[in-house]
């Protein structure tokens, strides 16, 4: 059977030019980079290349970058930290509707201790208005921290207005840019943004690594107490070999980002074309104008039945997507994000996400839409919901 | 690794009893799109209270589907009666168990049973001790709504 993997914003399979400049620091290089001996050094030494690769990918400087052990470390470090360090100057964070639970459940969490949080609707196809940002800050804002390409549906938010209109008022501006590292340029001399949480597992690198770029000059109280890794601003033994893995996918991230972006929306574009001339009922979830979208990303409903028999179907013939609907394997409860962009819940329930990343081929697009279009069929025929009825 | 065990895959990939029966001696919806899942069953009932024949059509997850195809399986053959007390833990038990999460999935199938047989009673002025105090409109999805807060309590919906 033929196996496809059309699920790069879960995450993604690490290159193999990674897996090989990771294997020497579990091995050899295997030292405490604290250590003041040679391996110690030699670990060390793939901590200061790693951490110039990942700058360079964003345009920022190697001392503004911290690792973590993933993205929502990065989030929750920037959230509770400036919480905390501007709790002088007020209590109020603003966000986004359709945030990673990441930044969302840390924002509730922070709301239990006095913390006022505002959360932005957004417009139809998951954009932020600067006008209703304008509108949401006040004189005790201390943080707006908006995403830079969300996750289900792929809208890239206009961040580099987002951050003008956070920093006209004098207030910080974090965005969480792990979907959109390696998948849109990042440049946070022309952004001006001062914090980005990124992760290593969505763009070819080792799950357990993240990292935080927080913007010269800014100072925030840790998160992870202990030892004086990361210049004292992040205990705990660094994972150095998922380190130095980052570091090289950031590294390839950065020379491919054009071909990755022309293959992925190449082959989006594809599957799009085919599924919106072969399906009948379906609605596409996000923008509609794709140069505004995560070029991999497609958010699809498929009217009258439900995502997660689409997804074991699919499943079944080796193909992996993912649905963020009602009965989903793992979380219970339809989607923030299809909400908060004003889809049914009767069409969010047959939503389905597919992306398409660096190992997909024209052949596999081809079988996925052949195979796709069988299982709508099957389950529609099992269906008693129909059009006639008006759902 | 599967999220199901192979009896509640096979029902779900070749489920028996899909359709509608033309003209039916009794017909249950139960659930909504709204609410995740929904389920329809026709049956065909003799003149000695045995159902015959019965199908269903399904709008759900894998383990709503899998539940209807066996619970159909189930009731063809039996008494009215002996229909009626299909419970959804029978259903669950027939399929080899189902996830702690699903076991909602089975209620659905126990449900739109018990309504076509409502349906039946109420159009053949039969009485059955298993509807004693039914109601074919009590939902379990009562509070589902198209509010994310305040979902399906049964389903997490």
């Amino acid at each position: 059977m033929r196996n496809v993997y059309l699920d790069y914003s879960a995450t993604t399979p690490v290159k193999e030019q990674v897996v090989k400049e990771m294997v020497p620091y579990f091995t050899e290089h295997f030292g405490n980079p604290s250590s003041l001996y040679a391996p110690g050094l030699e670990a060390k030494q793939g901590l200061v290349t790693a951490r110039q690769r990942v700058a360079e990918l964003i345009n920022a400087e190697p001392e503004e970058i911290y690792f973590t052990s993933c993205g929502t470390e990065a989030d929750n470090w920037v959230l509770e930290g400036v919480a905390d360090a501007f709790k002088e100057k007020g209590n109020h964070i603003i966000t986004s509707k359709i945030e990673h639970h990441a930044i969302l459940h840390t924002c509730q969490y922070l709301e239990k201790f006095g913390v006022e949080v505002t959360y932005l609707d957004v417009d139809e196809e998951g954009f932020v208005r600067p006008e209703d940002l304008e509108a949401a800050i006040r004189d005790n804002t201390i943080l707006v921290s908006i995403m830079m390409v969300n996750n289900e549906i792929g809208t890239v938010e206009p961040i580099r207005e987002l951050a003008r209109v956070a920093h006209d008022h004098g207030v910080l501006f974090h965005t969480d840019a792990v979907q959109a590292i390696g998948n849109v340029p990042v440049d946070v001399k022309n952004l001006e943004v001062d914090f980005i949480s990124m992760s290593a597992h969505k763009i070819y690198g080792p799950k357990g690594v993240g990292a935080l770029y927080k913007r010269k000059g800014i100072q925030i109280p840790n998160l992870i107490h202990g030892g004086g890794q990361e210049r004292k601003k992040r205990a705990g033994t660094e994972n150095t070999a998922g380190i130095v893995g980052f570091g090289k996918a950031a590294e390839l991230a950065r020379l491919n980002l054009h071909s990755h972006i022309n293959h992925s929306s190449k082959l989006r574009a594809m599957l799009w074309d085919r599924i919106e001339k072969e399906i009948p009922d379906i609605l596409l979830n996000g923008p509609k104008d794709f140069s505004k979208r995560h070029p991999g990303n497609l958010n699809i409903a498929l009217s009258y039945i439900e995502g997660e028999s689409v997804l074991l179907m699919l499943d079944l013939n080796g193909i992996s997507v993912s649905t963020g609907s009602a009965c989903s394997s793992e979380s219970l409860g339809s989607s923030h994000v299809l909400d908060a962009i004003g889809v049914p819940v009767t069409k969010a329930n047959g939503a389905i996400r597919i992306t398409v990343g660096d190992n997909t081929t024209e052949e596999d697009v081809d079988y996925v839409v052949d195979t796709l279009k069988q299982v709508v069929a099957k389950l529609r025929e099992l269906s008693p919901v129909n059009g006639a009825e008006g759902w | 690794m599967a999220l199901y065990n192979d009896t509640v895959m096979e029902h779900f990939m070749n489920p028996r009893n899909v359709g509608e029966i033309e003209n039916p001696d009794g017909k249950g919806i139960y659930g909504s799109p709204v609410c995740g899942d929904m389920m329809q069953v026709t049956l065909s009932i003799d003149e000695n209270d045995v159902i015959t024949d019965a199908k269903f059509k399904t709008f759900g997850c894998g383990s709503a589907i899998a539940s209807s195809s066996m619970a159909t399986e189930l009731i063809k053959g039996m008494t009215v009666e002996k229909a009626l007390e299909v419970s959804n833990e029978k259903i669950v038990e027939e399929l080899g168990g189902l996830p702690a999460v699903k076991i909602h999935c089975s209620m659905l199938a126990e449900h739109a049973i018990k309504n076509a047989i409502y349906d039946y009673a109420q159009s053949h002025g039969k009485e059955y001790a298993g509807l004693e105090g039914y109601d074919p409109d009590a939902e379990h999805h009562d509070d589902c709504d198209d509010d994310e807060e305040s979902g399906c309590s049964s389903c997490g919906n």
